[in-house]
């Protein structure tokens, strides 16, 4: 069993009135050729390594391994739990660990690739968001993991999940839009409404060239995965209250595909464009690589 | 269209920063671990391309390092490789280089000298989400993935050699995935990369190097 776009998806899920989460499961399990439980408790341990890399990038901050990124995350959860902040209580918390995880990354920790490496941090940071503020348990978010892989994957087969072909849209962006996916599942919603939410997230990062400064996972990358958490919530939000992308969420899934190729090289990757190009950018790739050849 | 499965979506489990330029590299230090039959005695490791110009951003030279001590991909111990490759008594040595024209940006050469002070090179590539190529041992063109056990055959180029490698294969039951044969001149010292879906115990690689066209066999496990 597979499927090739989020309408077969939608449509079996509500034929057969489950979620989504367990139709992944299934073609998952049949694919696999195991059972449901033994799939089910493999993504669990999934869960768990995510947690633990949100957790330990809150308490205990490290510094990058090329020194530009560390201790976002917990400068955020402190000013969160001081402050009445702008946007409120959980976009705040869902970024503070998503960056959080980011750094856990850029320090050489341990972290589950999700869709990447680049953007580990969005899952983890507004799935435990939603674990914490909705009192759910850990195989209830491995559900949402499996809502998530599900989109994912379609993402995958029609478009791409590599920041090198598709810029950071196809990582980033991906990632969101399971997020948000997964979300509206976690939070009662149709099948339906969360293919709307993965529509939103697209919709809102089509083009989002992927720029590494010194070609590092760190600059913009653990900053996209901020802002990547918070598109999922607000789009989550938007799918939940009735609202509908006008763009079929397959048709704005093969737009990210088609402007993904139509990225000059010098923005998939490679470190040549955008603020990896800008002044401080290349100040800080030719500090960076200096220090490398002397050292 | 390649089917996907969720655990491709989410995962690896991986140390970060980067697939490529860490559990890449990784995998690439168990395979020259692999090839060099355990921990080298002294290793000097050549970065080419964009592994020469980010490897200590990407911690590509910990990872290195980490996968000749035999560390899997998600293994927090690769952050203090170095300090345990001394501990080991690992002699190593990191060297970013141009390997020249024809190679991936992120490959790296191994130039191992073993325990039993046979000297060896080993090149390699890592090739995006973690996947790598070794595509050179000492110098020969060769190609192993590692996703699936290997034998490398050193043999020499005369008729007959496959078929008996194969025939004591197929004498195991062991049976054949994908086989490769390499060789710069006719007639001299080739190369067999023989990828198969069942492991190679000792005694089969006893029986292969009892072939007098067989100078060296090598078992690869998959990394």
């Amino acid at each position: 069993m597979c499927f090739y776009s989020v309408k077969e998806l939608i449509e079996e899920a509500e034929k057969r009135a489950v979620a989504i989460s367990t139709v992944a499961k299934e073609m998952e399990a049949e694919n696999q050729e195991v059972s449901l439980a033994e799939i089910e408790q493999r993504m669990l341990k999934q869960w768990l390594v995510m947690k633990e890399a949100a957790k330990a990038g809150l308490k205990e901050p490290k510094k990058s391994m090329g020194g530009l990124i560390g201790g976002e995350g917990k400068l955020l959860e402190e000013y969160r739990l001081k402050n009445r902040t702008l946007a409120g209580h959980m976009i705040n918390k869902a970024v503070s660990r998503a960056l959080a995880v980011a750094e856990v990354n850029a320090s050489m920790g341990k972290i589950v690739a999700a869709p990447t490496a680049g953007s580990c941090g969005i899952l983890p940071g507004v799935l435990l968001t939603v674990q914490e503020e909705l009192c759910l348990s850990d195989e209830k978010i491995a559900d949402g993991l499996f809502t998530a892989s599900a989109f994912g994957i379609i993402i995958a087969q029609k478009a791409s999940i590599s920041g090198a072909e598709g810029g950071c849209q196809a990582e980033c962006g991906a990632a969101g839009a399971m997020a948000g996916a997964a979300l509206v599942e976690l939070a009662g919603g149709t099948p339906s409404q969360a293919g709307e939410a993965c529509a939103f997230v697209l919709k809102n990062i089509l083009g989002l060239v992927c720029d590494p400064v010194a070609g590092l996972v760190e600059v913009p990358c653990a900053k996209r995965n901020a802002m990547g958490a918070a598109l999922a919530l607000v789009a989550a939000d938007m799918a939940l209250a009735g609202i509908k992308s006008v763009i079929p969420v397959d048709e704005v899934i093969e737009a990210m595909g088609e402007v993904g190729c139509a990225l000059p090289e010098s923005l998939r990757e490679t470190a040549k464009g955008g603020l990896a190009a800008t002044a401080t950018g290349r100040m800080l790739a030719k500090r960076f690589l200096f220090q490398g050849e002397t050292s | 269209m390649r089917n996907f499965s969720c655990f491709d979506i989410l995962g690896p489990v991986m140390v970060g920063p980067s697939s490529s330029h860490t559990a890449g590299a990784v995998r690439l230090g168990r395979l020259a671990r692999a090839i060099a039959g355990g921990l080298p005695k002294e290793v000097k490791i050549l970065l080419h391309g964009s592994f020469s110009q980010t490897y200590r951003g990407h911690g590509t030279d910990l990872a290195l390092i980490g996968g000749l001590l035999g560390f899997e991909t998600d293994d927090v111990r690769i952050r203090d490789s170095f300090e345990i490759a001394k501990q080991q008594g690992l002699i190593f040595q990191l060297v970013p280089t141009n390997l020249g024209e024809g190679f991936h940006p992120n490959s790296v050469k191994f130039l191992i000298t073993t325990v039993d002070g046979e000297k060896l090179s080993i090149t390699g590539a890592s090739v995006g989400g973690g996947n790598v190529v070794i595509t050179h041992i000492n110098d020969d063109e060769i190609e192993l993935k590692g996703d699936l056990p290997a034998l490398i055959t050193t043999h020499r180029d005369i008729p007959g050699v496959i078929s008996q490698v194969c025939g004591i294969l197929a004498g195991h039951n062991i049976n054949i995935a994908f086989m490769r044969v390499f060789r710069k001149e006719k007639r001299k010292l080739a190369h067999m990369v023989v990828e198969t879906d069942e492991k190679v115990e000792p005694d089969v690689l006893e029986e292969i190097l009892k072939i007098e066209t067989v100078e060296n066999v090598r078992a690869i496990e998959p990394v």
